[in-house]
C-alpha cells in the first residue's frame, strides 16, 4: 500500500488559467508593494537600534501596569507586547519590552536598563530578564546595508547561474519567481506587523534558496522536453514538464512543510517569525515556480534546438560517475 | 548495469563512519564536556583524581571535539565595541612634546622662546617668539620624525610638521596614523583578552572586526554590563607632576597643563603637568594588598626603564607632591619624602577589598590604549537558551519521526533506505559541524530541521524518476540505473543555486544568522552526498543480495 498524494500519471493543464493565476500574483505583488509601503515593516532593533528586555514572571502580564510603570523615565517609543507561546508552562508569563534608542546614544546605558528593570521590578517583584539585547543606531544602519546588499547579490548570482545553465529567459523567469515570493513575504511581514529583523533576511535567502530550487528542477525537466519533443509548442512542452514533475514538487514540498510545522507549532517562541516566515515562503515559493516562471519563460519563448551543446549556457555535468 | 567498485563502496562506508564517529561526542555532550574541561586541566595544573575520573568518563581514543553552541543557545554576554583609535593620537603627541621642547631649546638664538599651544584638534602647536627662525625650527622638529613605511611600499615620515606666522604645527602623517591605528588594535585585543582570561570563562570569542571594531562573546557570563565593566575600564594609570591645586575642573590650568579630579575628595581638583613621568605601561607587575594602616591598597613594579625614569624624578622633586591618576581620575597626591630607586611603590586610596584586586588585574593586565563605545550589547540568559535547546530538540525528532513515516509511506523500501540515509545525513551534519569547530546557534537549529525536510528532495527526485523508467526501460536493474543518471542534473542545479543563497548568507551574516547559513550549508553538501552515493549504495547491496525481477518504488 502506497501513500500518493499525486495520481501515477496526471495531464492537468497548468497553463488554463493562466492569466487569472499570473494576474493574480501581478496583483499580489502590487499589493504587498502598497502595503509596505503605506503600512511599513515592524523594523526589530537590528534594523532601527533599541533596546528589547524580556521579561519573565510567575504573574500575569500587565502591559498596562508596565506602560504606566515604564512613562515616568521618559523613554520616547515603547511597546510592551506578551508572548505567547504552547511551551509556556502556566507559571511562565513573557513579555517583550521594546524601547527606541535614545538620542545621543549609540547603545541604551546600563542606568537606563537598570531603571527599566528597576520599574518593572516595582510592578511584579518576580519578574526577571532572561534577555536583554541593545543596538546602536550606527550599527543597524550598517546592518540594513548589509541585509538589502545580501538579497540583491543572491538575487544577482541565482540569475547569473541560471542564465549559465539554462537560457536568459529562464533565468528572467526565475528572477520574476524569486521577486515574487520575496514581495509576498515582506507584504505579509507588513501586514501583520510581524517584526522584521536580521533572522527575517535569513528567512528571505533561504526562501529565495528553496523558491530556486524548485524552479530549477522544473526548468531542468522542460529542458530535457525540449530536447525531447522538438516540434511540440512550447507550452505544451511546458506542461507536460510541470505534470511530470508535480510528483516530485508535491512529495518534496510536503516534507518540508512536514518539518517546519513541527518547527513552529513546537520550536519556541524566540524562533517564530523566522520559521513563519520560511514555512510561508515555501507555499509561495512552491506556487510561483509553477505560476510566475514558466509564465515568463512562455511569454519570453525561448530557442528550442537544443541539440548543439553549447550556445552561451554552460556545460552539462550531470553526468553520472558512481 | 548496477556496478560500484568495491574501492568506492570502502569509500563511502568509511565517510559515513566516519561523520558518525565525529557526531557520537554531542550524544553524550555533558560528558565529553566534563572530558574536555578536565583534559586541559591537567595539562595546565596536572592531575587530581577528580579531574582523572572525568577525564576516564570519555575514552581518548574517540574523538571529543563538540558542536559549540552559540550563545543564544548557551547564555551569555555579547558586545561589539568600536575603539576611539584617534585618541591615541593625542597622547603620541603629548609624549612629544618634551621631546620637541629639548630639542626647539637647543636652537634658542634663532627661534627665541617656545610656548605651547592648546588645540583639541589632536594636533600638537608651538609658538615661537621669533617668527624669522621657523625655518630653523622646522628643520629641527623635522629632525624629530623618522620614516615609517606605507602599504604601498613606500616610505612617508612620522610626522607632518608645517608652520604659519610664529606658530609650528606637528601632527601624526596618514601613515603613521594606519599604523598607529593598527597597532592600538592589536594592543586593545590583546589586553581585552587578558582581561577576560583573567577572569577564567569557557570559550570565550574575541575578533577583530573591520578596521576600528571587536567583538567579543563571553558565554557563561551573567550580563553584558558586568563584561562591560571588566574591558570597558581603560585602566589608564599615569604619574604626572602636580603642579597646584584648583577649585573647580574650568579654572584656568596654564599652557600645557591639564586638571583632574580627585577620586574621593569632592570638589578637589589637581593642576598636573600634562606629560607624564611614567605609566601603566612601564608596570610589570600589581598585586592587591594592605597598606601599613591595614587598608587596602596595591602594589606595583616598574620595569628597569620606568624604574630609572621613576627614580630620576622622585630625587630630582623630594618635598614635591606628584599625583598618581587612573582614567583622568587622581587617586592620590602624595608628597616625595625621599627617592624611590627601587622602581616599586604602593598606591593607597580609599578602595575595598574588591577594589584593590580588581584595580590591580586591571592594571596587570595593562591597559587598554584608548577608550571603547559599545556598538550593541546582547545578554542572553542561560535558562533561556536552555528552554531554547529543548524547544529545538523535540521540534527535531517530531520532525525527523513525520519525514521518515511520509518517506516510507509513499516509496515503501526504497522510502526505508532513504530515511536510513536521511539519518546519517543528520548525524554526518553534527560531524562535519563538530570537526571544523562551528557554532550552533537556534536559527542553526532551525537549519537542521529544514535540512531535514529538504535532504529528501534529492531522494525523492531519483525515486520519482526511477518510477518514470521504470515504465519503459528494460528491467528493474536499468530503471534504477537511469534514475540516478537522469535526476543528477537536477538535483546538482537545484542544490548549487540554494548553495549559493547560503554562501552569501554566510558572508553578509554574523553570529545567529550566520550558524543558520553554516548548517545549511553543510546540509546542503551532506544531502547530495547520502542521495547521490549512500543511499545508491545501499539500493545496490539490496539489489545484490535479491534480484528482484519488478520493483516497485
Amino acid at each position: 500500500m502506497r501513500l500518493r498524494l499525486v495520481p501515477q500519471e496526471t495531464n492537468y493543464d497548468f497553463f488554463r488559467w493562466r492569466k487569472t493565476t499570473f494576474g493574480a500574483s501581478m496583483v499580489a505583488m502590487v499589493l504587498s508593494l502598497v502595503v509596505w509601503l503605506s503600512v511599513g515593516l515592524n523594523f526589530g532593533i537590528d534594523f532601527q537600534g533599541g533596546t528589547t528586555i524580556r521579561t519573565e514572571s510567575t504573574q500575569a502580564v500587565d502591559v498596562g501596569a508596565y506602560r504606566a510603570a515604564l512613562q515616568p523615565l521618559n523613554l520616547g517609543d515603547v511597546s510592551i507586547t506578551e508572548v505567547f507561546d504552547p511551551s509556556f508552562g502556566a507559571d511562565e508569563n513573557v513579555a517583550m519590552v521594546r524601547i527606541q534608542a535614545q538620542d545621543g546614544e549609540e547603545s541604551v546605558t546600563a542606568e537606563t536598563v537598570n531603571a527599566v528593570e528597576a520599574a518593572l521590578q516595582q510592578v511584579d517583584p518576580s519578574i526577571t530578564f532572561p534577555s536583554v539585547e541593545s543596538v546602536g543606531p550606527k550599527v543597524s544602519g550598517e546592518l540594513v546595508q548589509a541585509a538589502v546588499l545580501a538579497v540583491a547579490a543572491a538575487l544577482v548570482a541565482i540569475m547569473f547561474y541560471i542564465w549559465l545553465r539554462f537560457e536568459w529567459q529562464f533565468s528572467i523567469g526565475a528572477v520574476v519567481a524569486l521577486f515574487h515570493d520575496v514581495l509576498l513575504t515582506i507584504g505579509l511581514f507588513s501586514l501583520f506587523q510581524i517584526r522584521f529583523d536580521l533572522a527575517t533576511i535569513a528567512a528571505l535567502l533561504t526562501i529565495v534558496g528553496y523558491s530556486i530550487n524548485d524552479t530549477v528542477v522544473i526548468f531542468d525537466r522542460v529542458r530535457e522536453n525540449l530536447i525531447k519533443y522538438k516540434k511540440k509548442p512550447l507550452q505544451e512542452v511546458m506542461n507536460l514538464s510541470v505534470n511530470e514533475t508535480l510528483s516530485r514538487t508535491v512529495m518534496t514540498s510536503g516534507t518540508t512543510l512536514i518539518a517546519l510545522i513541527a518547527l513552529l507549532v513546537l520550536g519556541g517562541d524566540v524562533i517564530r517569525g523566522f520559521v513563519f516566515a520560511i514555512t510561508w515562503g515555501i507555499v509561495v515559493g512552491t506556487y510561483s515556480s509553477v505560476y510566475v516562471a514558466k509564465n515568463i519563460v512562455l511569454m519570453l519563448g525561448t530557442k528550442r534546438d537544443w541539440s548543439k551543446p553549447d550556445e552561451g549556457a554552460g556545460t552539462n555535468f550531470g553526468t553520472p560517475n558512481a | 548495469m548496477l556496478q560500484i567498485p568495491l574501492w568506492k563502496r570502502v569509500v563511502i562506508l568509511g565517510v559515513v563512519l566516519l561523520g558518525v564517529l565525529y557526531a557520537m561526542p554531542n550524544a553524550f555532550y555533558s560528558r565529553v564536556e566534563a572530558h574536555n574541561d578536565a583534559a586541559a586541566a591537567i595539562e595546565a595544573a596536572g592531575a587530581t583524581p577528580e579531574r582523572e575520573a572525568a577525564a576516564s568518563a570519555w575514552p581518548d581514543v574517540l574523538p571529543s571535539s563538540l558542536v559549540n553552541l552559540g550563545l543564544d543557545l548557551r547564555g551569555g554576554a555579547h558586545l561589539l565595541a568600536e575603539v576611539q583609535v584617534d585618541q591615541v593620537y593625542a597622547a603620541r603627541l603629548d609624549s612629544l612634546w618634551p621631546d620637541v621642547r629639548d630639542a626647539l631649546r637647543e636652537v634658542r638664538d634663532e627661534v627665541g622662546t617656545i610656548r605651547r599651544v592648546d588645540t583639541e584638534d589632536g594636533t600638537l602647536r608651538v609658538r615661537i617668539s621669533q617668527a624669522g627662525g621657523m625655518a630653523a625650527a622646522l628643520e629641527t622638529v623635522r629632525a624629530l620624525s623618522q620614516p615609517v613605511g606605507t602599504l604601498t611600499g613606500g616610505t612617508q615620515s612620522t610626522l607632518d610638521v608645517s608652520g604659519s606666522g610664529d606658530t609650528i604645527t606637528v601632527q601624526l602623517s596618514e601613515a603613521e596614523r594606519a599604523a598607529t591605528d593598527d597597532r592600538t588594535m592589536r594592543q586593545s585585543l590583546e589586553i581585552i583578552r587578558r582581561r577576560i582570561d583573567e577572569v577564567g570563562t569557557r570559550e570565550p570569542t574575541i575578533q577583530r572586526q573591520g578596521e576600528d571594531r571587536i567583538l567579543i562573546q563571553v558565554p557563561g557570563i551573567g550580563s553584558a554590563e558586568e563584561l562591560k565593566a571588566l574591558i570597558g575600564t581603560t585602566a589608564q594609570l599615569t604619574f604626572l607632576p602636580v603642579v597646584g591645586q584648583a577649585a573647580s575642573a574650568e579654572a584656568d590650568a596654564g599652557p600645557g597643563n591639564i586638571i583632574h579630579p580627585s577620586l574621593d575628595e569632592e570638589g578637589v581638583f589637581y593642576i598636573l603637568e600634562r606629560s607624564p613621568v611614567v605609566t601603566g605601561e612601564d608596570l610589570t607587575d600589581a598585586q592587591p594588598a594592605f597598606d601599613q594602616n591595614g587598608r587596602p591598597s596595591v602594589t606595583f613594579r616598574f620595569g628597569p626603564s620606568g624604574a630609572r625614569a621613576f627614580g630620576q624624578y622622585t630625587a630630582e622633586n623630594v618635598g614635591n607632591p606628584f599625583a598618581i591618576v587612573l582614567d583622568e581620575e587622581v587617586i592620590s597626591a602624595p608628597v616625595i619624602r625621599e627617592a624611590i630607586p627601587g622602581g616599586s611603590g604602593q598606591i593607597t586610596g580609599n578602595f575595598t577589598v574588591e577594589d584593590s584586586t580588581q584595580l590591580a588585574v586591571l592594571l596587570r593586565a595593562g591597559a587598554l590604549p584608548a577608550e571603547m563605545t559599545f556598538l550593541e550589547e546582547r545578554t542572553i540568559g542561560p535558562e533561556l537558551g536552555q528552554d531554547s535547546i529543548e524547544a529545538g530538540r523535540i521540534a527535531c525528532i517530531v520532525a525527523g519521526i513525520a519525514v521518515l513515516l511520509f518517506m516510507a509511506l509513499s516509496y515503501g523500501w526504497f522510502g526505508i533506505l532513504a530515511n536510513v540515509a536521511l539519518m546519517l545525513n543528520v548525524a554526518m551534519i553534527f560531524g562535519i559541524l563538530s570537526a571544523i569547530g562551528a557554532t550552533l546557534t537556534l536559527p542553526g537549529i532551525a537549519g537542521i530541521v529544514l535540512t531535514i525536510g529538504m535532504a529528501v528532495d534529492a531522494n525523492v527526485l531519483v525515486f520519482e524518476r526511477i518510477r518514470e523508467e521504470l515504465k519503459t526501460a528494460r528491467g528493474p536493474a536499468r530503471a534504477i540505473e537511469l534514475g540516478y543518471e537522469r535526476a543528477q542534473s537536477a538535483i546538482v542545479d537545484a542544490n548549487i543555486t540554494t548553495f549559493i543563497t547560503a554562501t552569501i548568507l554566510f558572508l553578509m551574516g554574523s553570529g545567529p544568522v550566520r550558524g543558520f547559513a553554516i548548517t545549511l550549508g553543510v546540509g546542503i553538501l551532506t544531502s547530495i552526498f547520502t542521495a547521490i552515493f549512500v543511499t545508491r549504495l545501499l539500493i545496490v547491496f539490496w539489489f545484490e543480495r535479491r534480484r528482484p525481477k519488478t520493483i516497485e518504488v
